[in-house]
């Protein structure tokens, strides 16, 4: 059960995933990446992250897309317009992709010994009230600070974003 | 004992006219510079006075100097029998000079500058004499070397003047360069600079050490002391005020070689081929150089090659084991050649400057006293016995006889001429007629009394001051051997010169210029000093400033140095023109090159922990 | 068998990861870069919380936690710079943003 559970939402992220870089408007990128974040939501599930998986439901999928979406709204975004790539990374961006993906790959394999298997309700310590503990407890001060970071986040995008007044 | 008052006094006569002199009166100078040496003699007379026998030298050590490793070196000052000779020497025709100075230099600029100089020199002199291991012998063998060079070029505003003061230092550095070798080789071997503790040891090394250090050593003194092939620069040196000719280049400073191998007796005594070459080279360069003086027409340089030619002899004397006979020609010679400059420079000083021979004469009428007083030293260097250089040189020339009979005979030719170039001076300069155009006057009494003090021990100082016999117990040497038959015959060479100095410049005035004539060439190579001035400078120097210039200047330092400094700058300049093309302000670019390092950094530490094998 | 292996849930993360390299490096609108990283930055929380599950911990989790606050953040002000970006210079060209030249 979970092993088919995963086949398909995983396939369905990595779909979306290419999505996002082929398609040529803005827009349907967008929406692919909503795609992705959802699959990835009920992966989380799968490895019992219950609350990262509702935080990324409403946080990045229903936030963060959200202000991607209405950006992309605002500036009126077309299609890319097909014209001419860097030498460089003409050069060079195809073996680096590939390259990183294979490091990574074999990493992936060497990380974890290969007899370890994901089984749904296996970890228990995924949920809020754990999750919360650890917040207020070990991971105060990366709490306070993230706090004041987004603070100074939303003065960054208020002044940044505004209309120049003359 | 308080040794170190001796030098010490004059060096604050020189601190205190060199620091304030600009702003005092001639007398204030005079009572700082004069005042400070003579106080330094009176010293030293009371510290001979009290030496006794001294059968090993008294040493005072003051502090250590540098130790560094097995190298010790303090500054120790000794006094024994051959310092004491030495010291009575210094201060006291140090002392006369000085006097004789105020006269001489009352008309020149730069007054305190004299004998501020003059002050230090005496400093380094004595501290040179004093000094009780290499290291501070070098000190002050430098120093004077320093003060020299400051003093030939005191008018400094002739270039003659500071070329001939470059020549002395340059040419003397050659010198000191064997000199260093010299002590290099010392303590390699003997592990000390301390003249004890390396005396005590030299009899125990081997025979063909000691012979370098010897020959090493004699290259010091031939650049010092004036022999071949380093003289070169003691006639330039005249270009300098006379009292300075007199001091530093007749009795003091050029005798410092002498003194050097004197004190290193020792050594030469247990190698003999070095001493030997010393000898060889002593008669070479007393024949030499007299043979030059026998042509020149300035008197100052008539009596520099003297001094070279007398320097030779001292030499032939330590080369033939007769130290103390050496040490006693120092003696005398400094007595009389001292007065023949002092009394030039009173002739050239009554002459208003000049002192081309060919342009004087007559003058014994006129500055009678000068006369007179250089009459004695005339013939105390020609050997006339019973005067003062008689009794020095025979003892040399007797002792060269039992070396090798071919240095007495050289010796007694050299002698012969020695006598004949410096009558000659005094035939030109004070009888026949006056061919000049000045107004000859006497000079003044401050000059004239050191002449008559000079006098008095050229004519008695020879038997007054029985220097062999003081030294006996320094040297260990064997006794002095007297051989009437050599002696006569030396005294029948001087004799010999005066007659015919008198003969060709007296009686018959033109008989000098006729044979001139008839050996023209000859004349002509020795009166232009064999042209060894021009030989070095075409074959030393061109060469050496021509390669600086091609290969060290225009290859070395502009070239390769050069080169690679603003090389370097360059390859940085090149190697950021081609770094900057990466700076192409396209983001993806930028991200494509992080991702490359990523890679690079991800498959490191992969490797690095064993996770990628 | 009805278990996944935990290397196949590392392995997706790599691809996600890989493909929002891609995206980055070959895409040319600002507004597409920018979600790829968005989509390199899930990739490695999917990695985070694998390895929570594997190491039984939930700090992994909290990593993730803090990861998307900073990613949420981090959106708000780049699209703010977008927005001046393009009113400034009239383009969603990441060529044509290029006066860091040299």
């Amino acid at each position: 059960m979970d092993l088919i559970l995963f086949l398909i939402f995983a396939a369905i992220a990595l779909v979306c995933a290419v999505n996002v870089v082929v398609q040529t408007h803005p827009i349907s990128s967008a929406v692919s990446l909503i795609g992705v974040m959802g699959s990835l939501a009920i992966l989380y599930l799968l490895l019992g992250a219950e609350f990262i998986a509702a935080a990324q439901v409403i946080v990045y999928a229903g936030a963060v897309m959200v202000l991607f979406v209405f950006t992309i709204m605002l500036l009126n975004a077309g299609r890319e317009s097909p014209r001419g790539q860097s030498f460089m990374v003409q050069l060079l961006g195809t073996p680096v992709l590939l390259g990183l993906l294979l490091v990574l790959a074999v990493l992936a394999r060497h990380m974890v010994p290969p007899e370890a298997t994901v089984s749904f309700g296996a970890f228990r310590g995924g949920t809020a009230q754990a999750v919360g503990k650890a917040l207020f407890t070990t991971y105060l001060l990366p709490f306070e600070a993230t706090s004041i970071l987004i603070l100074i986040a939303i003065i960054g995008a208020v002044v940044l974003a505004r209309k120049e007044v003359d | 004992m308080q040794l170190w008052l001796i030098p010490l006094v004059p060096l604050a006569g020189f601190a205190i006219n060199g620091l304030f002199g600009r702003r005092f009166s001639k007398s204030l100078v005079n009572l700082f510079a004069i005042g400070s040496v003579l106080l330094s003699f009176a010293w030293v007379l009371k510290t001979v006075y009290g030496l006794g026998d001294l059968p090993t030298a008294h040493v005072e050590h003051y502090f250590t100097w540098i130790r560094s490793g097995s190298l010790d070196i303090g500054c120790d000052f000794a006094i024994d029998r051959l310092t004491a000779v030495m010291l009575l020497v210094v201060t006291g025709i140090g002392s006369l000079i000085h006097i004789y100075a105020i006269g001489y230099m009352a008309h020149e600029g730069g007054y305190y500058r004299f004998f501020a100089y003059l002050n230090l020199f005496m400093f380094f002199m004595l501290t040179l004499v004093l000094a009780a291991n290499y290291a501070v012998l070098f000190v002050g063998w430098e120093g004077v070397g320093l003060c020299s060079y400051l003093l030939i070029g005191f008018y400094f505003d002739k270039r003659s003047a500071t070329n001939a003061g470059n020549k002395a230092f340059i040419v003397n550095r050659i010198g000191d360069f064997g000199f260093s070798l010299a002590m290099f080789l010392i303590f390699v071997n003997f592990h000390s600079l301390d003249f004890a503790r390396v005396f005590g040891q030299a009899p125990g090394a081997s025979v063909g050490t000691l012979t370098t250090i010897g020959l090493l050593l004699m290259v010091g003194a031939c650049g010092k002391s004036a022999q071949l092939p380093l003289y070169v620069w003691l006639p330039d040196a005249m270009a300098g005020p006379t009292p300075v000719s007199a001091l530093i280049h007749a009795a003091t400073m050029v005798t410092a070689g002498v003194y050097m191998t004197a004190r290193s007796w020792v050594i030469y005594t247990h190698a003999p081929v070095a001493m030997h070459t010393i000898a060889i080279v002593g008669i070479a360069t007393a024949f030499f150089a007299a043979t030059i003086g026998l042509a020149q027409n300035d008197i100052k340089k008539v009596f520099a090659y003297s001094t070279v030619s007398q320097l030779g002899y001292m030499f032939v004397g330590i080369g033939s084991g007769a130290f103390s006979a050496g040490i006693y020609h120092l003696v005398t010679h400094a007595f009389f050649k001292a007065l023949l400059f002092l009394g030039a420079g009173s002739v050239i000083h009554a002459l208003s400057g000049e002192q081309d021979m060919s342009k004087m004469g007559g003058l014994r009428k006129k500055i009678p006293w000068t006369f007179w007083t250089m009459a004695c030293a005339a013939v105390a260097i020609a050997g006339v016995p019973p005067f003062a250089g008689y009794y020095s040189k025979d003892a040399i020339l007797v002792a060269a006889y039992q070396q090798a009979p071919w240095i007495y005979w050289l010796g007694v030719a050299t002698a012969g001429m020695t006598a004949f170039y410096v009558f000659r001076a005094m035939f030109l300069t004070f009888f026949g007629e006056y061919r000049g155009g000045g107004h000859p006057h006497e000079s003044p009494p401050v000059m004239l009394v050191p002449l008559g003090v000079l006098a008095l021990l050229s004519l008695g100082g020879g038997f007054a001051f029985r220097v062999p016999d003081f030294l006996r117990g320094v040297f260990h040497a064997g006794g002095s051997v007297e051989d009437p038959t050599l002696m006569l015959i030396s005294v029948a060479a001087g004799l010999l010169g005066i007659a015919l100095a008198a003969l060709m410049y007296w009686l018959k005035p033109g008989m000098a210029d006729a044979f001139a004539g008839r050996v023209s060439g000859l004349y002509k190579l020795v009166y232009n000093k064999y042209f060894v001035d021009e030989i070095y400078d075409a074959a030393v120097v061109r060469p050496l400033v021509g390669g600086s210039r091609a290969l060290l200047w225009k290859l070395m330092d502009t070239a390769v140095i050069d080169g690679m400094v603003n090389g370097v700058g360059a390859w940085a300049r090149e190697v950021g023109g081609v770094l900057e093309r990466i700076q192409s302000g396209n983001i993806r670019s930028y991200a494509t090159w992080v991702g490359l390092g990523a890679v690079m950094l991800i498959v490191a530490m992969g490797l690095a922990g064993g996770l990628i094998r | 068998m009805s278990q996944v292996p935990t290397s196949w849930f590392l392995m997706l993360g790599a691809a996600l990861f890989a493909l929002g390299v891609a995206g980055f490096l070959f895409r040319r609108n600002i507004i597409t870069v920018f979600m790829s990283i968005e989509l390199m930055l899930n990739a490695v929380n999917l990695s985070f919380i694998a390895f929570a599950y594997q190491l039984k911990q939930v700090d992994g989790h909290l990593f993730a936690f803090f990861t998307m606050v900073v990613a949420a953040a981090e959106a708000a002000v780049g699209l703010a710079i977008i927005l001046t970006v393009y009113r400034n210079r009239a383009t969603l060209n990441i060529d044509d943003v290029d006066s860091m030249k040299n």
